[in-house]
């Protein structure tokens, strides 16, 4: 199938365009979760949503499935290619299509980098707000599809409230375009954050933000992760929404010294990063507040400028890879928890860690209780990673039993599928398959993504075929 | 068999139609009065084994809003469930039952000096759920999002009976599809919404209002695009415009320094304008135009100005968001041709602009609510999924769904 599915592919594209030499499939065999790993049937590089469109039809004429990838950096496996069938990666359609700042807003293709974006308009002072850490490399077509946060978030809000339309090709290879602005239902909404199974980005229209007049970093170091979340719950108490709130514990300060030498405080057992910003009189206001807050903490940075503000953020910048140094080995988790509950459920990872024998470092965005536990073993070590890996389950367990989520920013993809049963009912699953029928009754939209079990879609009991009667009677015709 | 009868096994309280009970003039067969998630579901399951049409109602405030369902047969109505059912101030998060009426949440939160910043422009007696149905945005949804922005989590019942949940009460999530936002804005015909949960905002320490009166000329997209991108950061803009008279333009500004930086919006204002700058907002402020007949334009920002000449020319008073590109218009009701046309008209200028121009209120069939919608194909698909045997809200929404 994949054989005359290839020819067709190379007399729809480009000759470059269509790969399919083993060494080169290779290196698109996993995404930023490198633990799972498939080699791609064939690997197409479109440069058109046409050529996209043409594709998705060819896969649909012959059964085989298709994934979509843009730069590769998910942290779930969203983008993991399949042995039967095609990936389709966005890489050349990296064009800023239009930036219209009276309107404030921008389109873009969606192999654009999420940070390409700001750069385009920092001089006539706007940004593109979303920031996951990967920013420099990823694509706002796979931030579309993860539906992708960041440290500002807790402020600034996600993807999907940044996002005003979308092109998309849908699984059966049409080209639709949703848009906010549109009478309907908000497909566009359940679009965002669907990992690729709706159908593939292939224009995006953002929104742009006005970059804020005044913005005060301060970095306060704890003895102590209870010190630390106690300044949180007062932060939130005082009725502040600061654009970040981030906390390391002294394991990851202990990384990000070795990776980066950010010469955060030293005896420090938790620090905390707070970001303010907006008006320069509210900035002010709150900065002082801030300050009686964070007066238990045994040391404060406050950075003005740019330069300052880059030191405070490069440890947790860097946090992620600077484990590397300290570990072998590691799995970054991604739960959530409401804010309330995070010093029980730091406790209970600390519990976890010790009679696992696993050592866990906490870099977290605390303002949203979105902890990314980093969990270290040896693998040279026998069993190690396995008992990382119940490590690591036992901690989203912890997340759903306090109410959280499974995933606050890294998506579910092919890693969390089998968790998403802890999180939902058969019922809330089943109904939430039911929009990926209406999108793709064959299911070869990165099949085995998001969902634990395919749902076999079938036909419809009692759905009314051929013209509605309301169009019949001429009552509809202007829809 | 009538409809009473078949919802007297379910247990469930039944009474007999009201004059409030209409929906779009057409009168429900029987309302039914669920008290829980499983009384909705029980009487869904009932209906949808003898084929009865459906309408879930909150309030009722706006049930002549979207076109007259094709069959009423039971009017679904939510007042029963009105609990808040947990306020996590720590973690500005609320849960609630759909039935919560919008004024008795505020009172609750703002006990805990928070709020939910959803200021929809409704009558008093509008409910949660009822107002995620619309989906209907107000002034501060230039600041803070629209409803579906608001909403993190959302149990819904489908027309079987099934009872189903999507997000949670936690603000960053991002496991599975989010039914949440598709079900804002479905006018009933999707399922019933139960239960929601949102982010809350802390209420802000001072509201200061600046208002000034503009010639309509005066409103250009230059100021507009000024206001919109202020660093003051202004948590909406509002005009009011009468049908051919001078525009009203009032900003609202929240915060400690509320004052300070209401002054700084005011000097975007072009110089003939006498700002004011005070801590009651305007009579108009946040209220729909009008109740019998009323039309929605969205619109880049940027066109504005052609949006106000455009109501001007097909006789539309105009209140709303030109920093939002989202106003309210409404007419005096001078018959269904003259409405029809005006429509028409106002339809072609706005669109030509890349808008869109819907009829949420309109006492005539003939006048096309909907106007262009994208996508519609898929919609179709949507709902023949969830609703295959077309009894939720039959026909209320775009193409007939």
């Amino acid at each position: 199938m994949l054989d005359s599915l290839t020819a067709a592919l190379r007399e729809l594209l480009p000759h470059d365009a269509v790969i399919t030499d083993p060494v080169r499939l290779r290196t698109y065999e996993c995404d930023g979760l490198t633990y799972h790993r498939a080699t791609p049937g064939v690997v197409v590089l479109p440069e058109s949503a046409e050529q996209i469109a043409g594709v998705v039809r060819l896969c649909n004429e012959t059964g085989v499935p298709f994934v979509a990838r843009g730069s590769g950096t998910g942290l779930s496996g969203g983008a993991l290619p399949r042995e039967d069938g095609v990936l389709i990666v966005t890489s050349k359609m990296r064009r800023i299509l239009e930036i219209d700042l009276p309107n404030r807003r921008a389109v873009v293709e969606p192999g654009v980098t999420n940070l390409a974006i700001t750069e385009a308009v920092r001089d006539q002072g706007f940004y593109y707000a979303p920031d996951p850490s990967s920013q420099q490399v990823c694509s706002i077509g796979g931030n579309v599809a993860e539906n992708s946060g960041g440290a500002h978030c807790l402020k600034h809000g996600f993807t999907v409230n940044h996002v005003e339309a979308c092109e998309v090709v849908t699984p059966d290879g049409d080209i639709v375009v949703l848009d906010r602005m549109d009478p309907g239902y908000d497909l566009l909404g359940a679009f965002v954050g669907s990992e690729g199974t709706l159908g593939v980005a292939t224009k995006v229209t953002v929104r742009l933000t006005r970059v804020p007049e005044a913005v005060t970093t301060v970095l306060a170091a704890y003895g102590t992760i209870e010190q630390g979340g106690e300044a949180v719950s007062a932060i939130i108490a005082a009725g502040i929404v600061p654009a970040a709130i981030e906390m390391m514990d002294a394991l990851s300060i202990e990384a990000a010294e070795a990776a980066v030498r950010c010469a955060y405080p030293s005896g420090a057992g938790a620090v905390l990063i707070v970001e303010l910003d907006g008006p320069r009189a509210e900035v002010a206001r709150q900065f002082a507040r801030l300050l009686e807050i964070c007066s238990g903490a045994f040391e404060l940075r406050v950075a003005d400028d740019p330069a300052e503000r880059a030191a405070i953020w490069k440890g947790r910048k860097s946090a992620f890879a600077a484990v590397g140094r300290i570990s072998p080995a590691y799995i970054v988790q991604d739960g959530v928890v409401p804010r309330t509950s995070l010093p029980q459920v730091l406790a209970a990872i600390d519990g976890l860690s010790r009679e696992h024998g696993i050592r866990v470092a906490n870099v977290f965005h605390a303002g949203d209780g979105n902890l990314h536990p980093l969990v270290l073993f040896d693998d040279a070590e026998p069993g190690a990673g396995e008992r990382a890996e119940a490590v690591s389950g036992a901690i989203l367990d912890l997340c759903i039993r306090h109410g959280g989520s499974i995933t606050g920013e890294h998506g579910v993809g092919v890693d969390k599928a089998k968790h998403m049963p802890r999180m939902f009912s058969a019922d809330d699953l089943d109904t939430m398959q039911l929009v990926r029928c209406a999108f793709d009754p064959r299911g070869l939209s990165n099949p085995g993504k998001v969902f634990p079990t395919p749902r076999l879609c079938g036909e419809v009991p009692g759905v009314r075929r051929g013209v509605h009667p309301l169009v019949e009677s001429g009552k509809a015709e202007q829809f | 068999m009538a409809s009473r009868d078949v919802l007297a096994a379910t247990g469930v309280a039944l009474r007999g139609p009201g004059p409030g009970d209409l929906v779009g003039g057409v009168t429900p067969g029987v309302v039914a009065l669920p008290e829980s998630v499983e009384e909705i579901a029980a009487v869904l399951r009932a209906c949808a084994g003898a084929g009865l049409a459906v309408v879930p109602a909150g309030g009722g405030t706006k049930l002549h809003w979207g076109a007259p369902p094709e069959r009423c047969d039971v009017l679904l109505d939510l007042c029963c469930l009105n609990r808040v059912l947990e306020h996590a101030a720590g973690d500005l998060v609320v849960r609630v039952q759909a039935g919560v009426t919008v004024d008795a949440l505020a009172a609750t939160l703002g006990g805990k000096g928070q709020e939910l910043a959803l200021d929809v422009p409704f009558d008093s007696g509008a409910t949660v759920g009822g107002t995620l149905a619309v989906g209907a945005a107000g002034p501060r949804s230039f600041r803070y999002g629209a409803a579906r922005d608001l909403l993190i989590g959302v149990t819904v019942v489908l027309a079987d009976g099934t009872v189903a949940k999507s997000g949670g009460k936690v603000v960053k999530n991002v496991a599975g599809y989010d039914l949440g936002k598709l079900f804002t804005g479905s006018y009933g015909t999707l399922g019933v919404i139960a239960e929601a949960a949102f982010r809350l905002h802390p209420l802000p320490a001072r509201r200061r209002w600046l208002t000034a009166e503009l010639a309509a000329g005066e409103v250009t997209g230059g100021l507009v695009a000024a206001l919109a991108a202020s660093q003051a950061e202004p948590s909406a803009v509002e005009v009011d415009r009468p049908a051919g008279g001078r525009v009203a333009l009032a900003a609202l500004v929240e915060g400690e320094a509320a004052e300070e930086r209401a002054l700084a919006v005011r000097d975007l204002l072009p110089g003939t304008a006498d700002g004011e700058v005070g801590d009651t907002a305007p009579a108009w402020w946040g209220l729909l135009p009008g109740e019998r007949v009323l039309v929605e334009a969205r619109f880049p920002p940027a066109s504005t100005a052609a949006v106000l000449a455009a109501a001007e020319e097909a006789g539309f008073a105009l209140r709303g968001s030109p920093v939002s590109g989202r106003t309210w218009l409404t007419a005096r009701d001078s018959g269904e041709r003259e409405l029809r046309e005006a429509v028409t008209r106002l339809r072609g200028r706005v669109e030509g602009e890349g808008g869109r121009v819907t009829v949420p209120a309109s006492p005539y069939e003939g006048v096309d609510r909907w106007g262009r919608v994208g996508a519609l194909p898929l919609m179709r698909r949507v709902k023949e999924r969830f609703d295959p045997g077309r009894v939720m809200s039959p026909g209320r929404f775009v193409g007939g769904i």
